[in-house]
C-alpha cells in the first residue's frame, strides 16, 4: 500500500445490530494500519451525517423500512463500490424472519394488544420510518458490487477484505475465512 | 497386459469398473465431486445437481452417469463451478436459510459446499417462504425452512428404517416434505430419534431436540476442514 | 353423506383390483364420486392398500386435478395458454366469475362452483374453450358463458346441459398419406403378421419412421432395442398425453383414426413380443376414455386384440386405458411411466432408459399416438414406399396443429419438408410476426425464418404451431410460456424447480416495467443454466421462449426496461403500504420514490 491520496471509506447500520460495527473496530492495532489508507466519512465511527463522495461504502444490516431505503440509495449515489457486509445485509438475516408475518399484524401485536397498553395506538409520528412489508438483503434494493458474510465477519476478514479493495485486488473467499454465522 | 479401463478426470486419469458412475470412481481414487443428494449407503438420486460435471460437451450427473472409457470429465473448473454457485445460490433463496440462528450450522453440507465454492451472495431475489415448524414430536424436530428436497430421510425411512415416515407432496417450487400421518404432524408418526433418518438430514431440517449448539464454534465438523476432505473420510462400502 | 368416505375407498379400489400401479386411477375414481380426496379417504386406501399414507398424499398433491381439499360442485377450469387468452378466455372468464360472485382460486362459499386456471387443454383450435368438471366446453362466447352461469346456479347436472356445448369439432384442413386414407381395422396388423415378427421390423427399418412426439428417435431402434433386451413380459406405451401447449393433432388421431393408434400399438407388440399395452391419456382428454374404450372393446371382438391375436398362437395382447390428471411433465417417457405406475410424475434418471427398464422395470416402448399411426401406412405400403414420402432424413407427413392469427385453425398434415410459409398461407394467416413452432418448448420463428422446412433436418417439431400477428406482443408470448413451465415443473431438481420461477420473476419485473439490463444478463446466464443442469427436456427447454424472444425480438424486450443498470424487483411505495393502513400516515415520509436512480 502506498503512500497515495487516502481512500473515502462510509459505513452505516440498516437493520442490523452494530456486531459488524464492532467487528470492524476489533481489528486492534491493524486499524491504525488501515487509517494510513483510508479515512472514514459518514460513518457511527465519525458521526458525520451525510455522505460526501466515497470510495467505498459497507453496508451493515438488511433493509426494513423507508429510512434504510433511503439510505442506501444515498449510499448507492454517492460510493464508488458498495459492499454488504455481514448476514444481514447478505440475506436479510434475523429481522428478515419476521418476512412470513404480515407487518400489520406486527404493528397491532406490539402497540395495541399488548397487555398494559390498553387504548394504545401505532405511532403516525412522521419522524418514524415506516416498516416494508418485508426486510430485504441490500442487494435487492440497490446495486451491490462486494459481498462479505458473516454474523459477523471478523475483524480480521474484514481487515483482509478492504486491503484487497484498496490494492484493486479481487477478494477472494473461501474455506474457512467464507462463514455464514 | 491389458489396461484398465479409465476417463480424465480434470486431465488426471481415473480408473473405473464396469457399472460404476463418474463420482463413485472419482471417490474410489481419492477425488472429491461435489454433491449433496447422493449418498453413500444410497443409490443415486440426481435431484441437487451440484455434481454435474462436464462430458465432452454435456453437462451430466457425476452421480448418476456412468463412467466410460476415454472420456474426458472436467469437474474442478470455473465454468462448472460457476454453475455449481449458482445451483446453492438457488438452494439458499427457495428456503430461509439464516445461519446464525441454525443449530445445524458449521455441520451443514449446503453451508459447507457454499463456503468452499465461494459463494458470498444469494444473488437472486429471496422466495422467503412461510414454512411452519413441527415440534409435535418428542425428541426431534422438523424445521422445513431448510430442506433441499435430496430425499435422503424419505429414503432412509423407506429403505433402511422400514418405515416410510417421509414423502415428498405437490410439485414444482410447491413440493413439500409430509410426515405420514393424517394430523400432519411428526409426533403421530412411528418415527423415532434412533431412525436412520433421524440422522441423514445434510442440512437443518430434522434435528434431534436438546442437543442444539452443542459443540462449541471453531471445533464443528466444517469450521476447520472443507468439505472436500470431510466427505472423504468415509470409506465406502 | 349416504356412504362414509371410507367405504367410497373400499369400493374404488375393488373396482381396480388393489394393485399399487394403480394408486392413481383410483385417486381419479375416487375423486369422480367425492368431488374431492378427504383426508380420511386418503388414510383409508393406505391402510387397504398396504401402502404408506405419506406417499398416498405424496401423489394426490402432485396432479393439478386432484384435489385434498373441498371444490365446489361445479370445477371451472379456463385454459391461460396465450392462444386462449388471444381467444379472450380471461375476459370470459372474468365474466362467468363475476356472474356467480366468485373469486378465482376460492370456492364459493356455498361449496357450489370453483374456478381457476389451467394449462393449455389441447383445445386451441374450438374457439374460447374451458373444462367444466373436468369436460371440455368449446365455442364460449358471452351467450353461452351466461346460460352456463344460469344452470351452475340452478344446479343442473352436466348430462343436462345442451349436447353442442361439448361439441369438439375435427377441424381437419389438410389430408396427406395419414389422414387421407385411414386403414380398416386388421388390415395392417395383417400384412405385419404375413411378414412375420422379424421382417415386419426390417420393414419398419426400412420406413426411416421417427418418432413425433418431439424427439423423433428412429422408431425401429427403439422397438428393436425392447425386443433384444433382456426380460419378461414387455409392454407397449402410447404417449397420449399431448401436454405441449398449442398441439390437439393426438385428440383428433385419437377421435377418428383410434383403431389406427391401437393397431399400431398392436404392431410394435407384434415386433417386440410385448403383451401389455397401455394408452396414457391425459386428464383434459377424459372425455374420449368412453369412445376409446368402445373402440378397444370392438377391437377385442374382432380378435384384434386378446389371446391369438388374429388366430396367431402365442400373439396375445391387450391395451388398457390409465388417466393423467393434470401434469405436463407426464409426458415426458420415464415421467410417464412412473404415473403408470401409480406413483408422482417425476422423470427417471437415463440411463437405463424404458426400451430396457421401463413400466415395473419391464423392457418398454413408448411412442407417441401419432408415431404409432403411421406405422399402420408402413405395414400396408412397406417400408420403401414409407420411405419414399417427405424428404430425406425425415420419412413420411407430419400433422400439425395450426392455431392463433389464423383464418381456418385446426389439423394440417403435410409431407416433411414444407415450408413454414406454406403452411401459413394455406392456414390464412396475414401480417405474421413470429411463429411458435413445437409448442412452448419449440421455438419462435420471425419473418425471416419463415422459408425454413419443417423436418428433422432443419425445424424438428411435435406439431403445435402458433401464429401471432402483428397486434401480438412477442413479450408477452414468451412471457405466458415461461410461466407456464413454472407451473409444470415438477420440482425435482433444482435447477429447473428454482429457476423455472426465478425466470417468471424476470419476466414479471419487465412485465411491470421495472426492469433493467441487468435482468437481461441475469436472464441469459439463467437460460444457459437450465439448459445445462436440467434433470428432463422440461427444464431444458423452459428457457427456449425466451432465448428466441431475445434472439428474435429484443426490442419487444428491451422496450421493458427503464434506463437503469440495476432496479428492485418489489414495488417500494407498495411495500409501504400496510405500514400506511396501520398509522394512517400518508405524509411524504410515508412514501418512497420507486423511480430508478441513475449509475
Ligand atoms: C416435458 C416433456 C413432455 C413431453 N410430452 C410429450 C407428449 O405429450 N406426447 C408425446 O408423445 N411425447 C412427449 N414427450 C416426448 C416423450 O418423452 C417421448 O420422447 C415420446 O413419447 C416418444 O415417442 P416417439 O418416439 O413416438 O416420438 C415429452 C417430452 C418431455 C421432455
Ligand atoms: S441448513 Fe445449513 S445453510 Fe441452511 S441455515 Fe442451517 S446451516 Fe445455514
Ligand atoms: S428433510 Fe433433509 S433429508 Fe429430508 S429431503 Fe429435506 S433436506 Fe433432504
Ligand atoms: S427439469 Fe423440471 S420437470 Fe424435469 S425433472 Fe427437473 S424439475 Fe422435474
Ligand atoms: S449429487 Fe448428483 S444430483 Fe445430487
Amino acid at each position: 500500500m502506498s503512500g497515495e491520496a487516502k481512500l473515502k471509506v462510509a459505513t452505516v447500520s440498516l437493520a442490523g445490530c452494530f456486531g459488524c460495527h464492532m467487528s470492524l473496530l476489533d481489528m486492534d492495532e491493524r486499524i491504525i494500519e488501515l487509517l494510513e489508507h483510508v479515512e472514514f466519512e459518514r460513518s457511527p465511527l465519525t458521526d458525520i451525517k451525510r455522505v460526501g463522495r466515497c470510495d467505498i461504502g459497507l453496508i451493515e444490516g438488511g433493509v426494513c423500512n423507508a429510512e434504510n431505503v433511503q439510505v442506501l440509495r444515498e449510499f448507492r449515489r454517492c460510493c464508488h463500490t458498495l459492499v454488504a457486509l455481514g448476514a444481514c445485509a447478505v440475506n436479510g438475516g434475523l429481522p428478515a424472519q419476521r418476512n412470513h408475518l404480515d407487518v400489520g399484524q406486527c404493528l397491532q401485536a406490539v402497540y395495541l394488544s399488548r397487555q398494559g397498553l390498553a387504548g394504545g395506538r401505532v405511532p403516525d409520528d412522521p419522524e418514524l420510518p415506516l416498516p416494508l412489508d418485508k426486510v430485504h438483503p441490500v442487494h435487492e434494493v440497490v446495486r451491490i458490487d462486494y459481498f462479505l458474510p458473516g454474523c459477523p465477519p471478523s475483524g480480521e476478514l474484514i481487515f483482509t477484505f478492504l486491503s484487497d479493495l484498496i490494492r484493486g485486488r479481487s477478494p477472494r473467499l473461501g474455506h474457512p475465512a467464507l462463514r455464514y454465522d | 497386459m491389458m489396461e484398465t479401463a479409465h476417463f480424465l478426470l480434470d486431465g488426471v486419469a481415473v480408473p473405473f469398473a464396469e457399472g460404476q458412475t463418474i463420482l463413485e470412481a472419482a471417490r474410489a481414487a481419492g477425488r472429491y465431486i461435489p454433491h449433496l443428494c447422493w449418498h453413500p449407503d444410497f443409490p443415486p438420486h440426481g435431484s441437487c445437481k451440484l455434481c454435474i460435471v462436464a462430458v465432452g460437451g454435456r453437462h451430466l450427473s457425476a452421480c448418476a452417469t456412468p463412467a466410460v472409457d476415454g472420456a474426458v470429465v472436467a469437474s474442478d473448473v470455473p465454468e462448472i463451478n460457476a454453475e455449481r454457485r449458482a445451483l446453492l445460490q438457488m438452494l439458499f433463496v427457495e428456503g430461509n436459510h439464516f445461519c446464525p440462528s441454525c443449530e445445524k450450522s458449521g455441520l451443514c453440507q449446503l453451508q459447507a459446499l457454499a463456503s468452499e465454492l465461494g459463494m458470498t451472495t444469494p444473488r437472486f431475489n429471496h422466495f422467503y417462504p412461510d414454512r411452519p415448524v413441527d415440534a409435535s414430536h418428542p425428541d426431534v424436530l422438523l424445521d422445513f425452512n431448510r430442506c433441499i428436497y435430496c430425499e435422503l430421510c424419505v429414503r432412509a425411512s423407506r429403505d433402511q428404517d422400514g418405515k416410510s415416515v417421509f414423502a415428498l407432496t405437490n410439485r414444482g417450487i410447491h413440493k413439500h416434505l409430509v410426515v405420514n400421518a393424517e394430523s400432519g404432524r411428526l409426533g403421530d408418526t412411528d418415527f423415532a430419534a434412533d431412525d436412520v433418518a433421524a440422522g441423514i438430514c445434510p442440512v437443518g431440517v430434522i434435528l434431534r431436540k436438546r442437543v442444539g449448539f452443542a459443540v462449541p464454534i471453531g471445533s464443528r465438523t466444517y469450521d476447520t476442514r472443507p468439505i472436500s476432505a470431510v466427505s472423504m473420510d468415509r470409506e465406502e462400502p | 353423506m349416504p356412504r362414509s368416505a371410507a367405504l367410497e375407498a373400499e369400493l374404488a379400489m375393488q373396482a381396480c383390483g388393489r394393485r399399487p400401479e394403480h394408486l392413481l386411477q383410483m385417486l381419479i375414481r375416487l375423486q369422480e364420486v367425492f368431488g374431492h380426496l378427504p383426508p380420511e379417504a386418503l388414510t383409508r386406501l393406505a391402510a387397504v392398500l398396504g401402502l404408506p399414507r405419506a406417499r398416498i398424499e405424496g401423489v394426490a398433491g402432485f396432479y393439478s386435478f386432484l384435489h385434498t381439499r373441498p371444490v365446489g360442485r361445479y370445477r371451472l377450469l379456463f385454459p391461460d395458454n396465450i392462444i386462449d387468452r388471444m381467444l379472450g378466455v380471461p375476459r370470459l372468464m372474468d365474466r362467468i366469475c363475476r356472474n356467480l360472485w366468485i373469486e378465482p382460486g376460492l370456492l364459493s362459499e356455498d361449496g357450489l362452483v370453483s374456478a381457476d386456471t389451467t394449462s393449455c387443454i389441447g383445445m386451441g383450435d374450438q374457439g374460447p374453450s374451458m373444462l367444466v368438471n373436468g369436460r371440455s366446453l368449446t365455442a364460449l362466447d358471452d351467450a353461452r358463458a351466461d346460460a352456463l352461469c344460469e344452470r351452475i346456479r340452478a344446479g343442473e347436472p352436466l348430462s343436462a346441459w345442451p349436447a353442442e356445448w361439448f361439441a369438439v369439432a375435427d377441424n381437419i384442413r389438410r389430408r396427406d398419406m395419414l389422414l387421407s386414407a385411414p386403414p380398416v381395422p386388421g388390415e395392417a396388423l395383417a400384412a405385419a403378421q404375413a411378414r412375420g415378427r422379424a421382417a415386419w421390423l426390417d420393414e419398419m427399418h426400412a420406413s426411416g419412421l421417427r418418432g413425433r412426439g418431439g424427439a423423433g428417435f428412429a422408431t425401429a431402434r427403439k422397438w428393436q432395442a425392447c425386443r433384444d433386451a433382456a426380460g419378461e413380459r414387455r409392454v407397449v406405451v402410447c404417449n397420449a398425453d399431448e401436454g405441449e401447449p398449442g398441439t390437439f393433432k393426438d385428440r383428433v388421431l385419437l377421435t377418428r383414426m383410434a383403431d389406427a393408434v391401437f393397431e399400431g400399438m398392436t404392431l410394435a407388440a407384434w415386433a417386440v413380443g410385448a403383451d401389455q399395452g397401455f394408452l396414457y391419456l391425459r386428464g383434459e382428454y377424459r372425455y374420449l376414455r368412453a369412445p376409446l374404450q368402445a373402440v378397444l372393446e370392438a377391437r377385442r371382438s374382432a380378435g384384434l386384440l386378446g389371446h391369438h391375436i388374429r388366430g396367431v398362437d402365442g400373439f396375445d395382447f391387450d391395451i388398457e386405458i390409465h388417466l393423467g390428471a393434470g401434469a405436463y411433465v407426464c409426458g415426458e417417457e420415464s415421467a410417464l411411466l412412473e404415473s403408470l405406475e401409480g406413483r408422482r410424475g417425476t422423470p427417471r434418471i437415463r440411463p437405463p432408459f424404458p426400451v430396457t427398464h421401463g413400466y415395473l422395470g419391464r423392457p418398454t416402448v413408448v411412442n407417441n399416438v401419432e408415431t404409432l399411426a403411421a406405422c399402420c401406412l408402413v405395414a400396408i405400403h412397406g417400408g420403401a414406399w414409407f420411405a419414399g414420402h417427405g424428404s430425406a432424413a425425415s420419412s413420411g407427413s407430419k400433422l400439425l396443429s395450426v392455431s392463433g392469427d389464423v383464418a381456418r385453425p385446426g389439423v394440417y398434415e403435410y409431407p416433411f419438408g414444407v415450408r413454414v410459409r406454406e403452411v401459413l398461407d394455406d392456414a390464412g394467416a396475414v401480417d405474421t410476426l413470429a411463429v411458435q413452432l413445437g409448442g412452448a418448448a419449440g421455438i419462435m420463428l420471425a419473418e425471416h425464418e419463415f422459408d425454413r422446412r419443417i423436418g428433422f433436418e432443419d425445424l424438428p417439431t411435435a406439431g403445435a404451431l402458433m401464429v401471432f400477428d402483428g397486434r401480438r406482443d412477442p413479450f408477452e408470448v414468451a412471457a405466458n410460456f415461461v410461466r407456464f413451465f413454472a407451473h409444470e415443473s415438477c420440482g425435482f431438481c433444482t435447477p429447473c424447480r428454482v429457476g423455472t420461477q426465478l425466470l417468471a420473476g424476470y419476466m414479471d419485473k419487465l412485465a411491470a416495467g421495472n426492469g433493467s439490463f441487468r435482468d437481461l444478463a441475469d436472464i441469459e446466464w439463467l437460460d444457459r443454466l437450465l439448459k445445462n443442469a436440467s434433470h428432463c427436456g422440461l427444464g431444458s427447454s423452459a428457457p427456449n421462449p425466451v432465448i428466441d424472444g431475445l434472439r428474435n425480438f429484443r426490442p419487444a424486450f428491451e422496450r421493458r426496461l427503464k434506463n437503469a443498470d440495476f432496479q428492485p424487483a418489489f414495488d417500494l411505495d407498495k411495500a409501504l403500504e400496510r405500514a400506511r393502513q396501520m398509522t394512517g400516515r400518508d405524509d411524504a415520509e410515508a412514501h418512497l420514490d420507486n423511480s430508478p436512480e441513475r449509475p
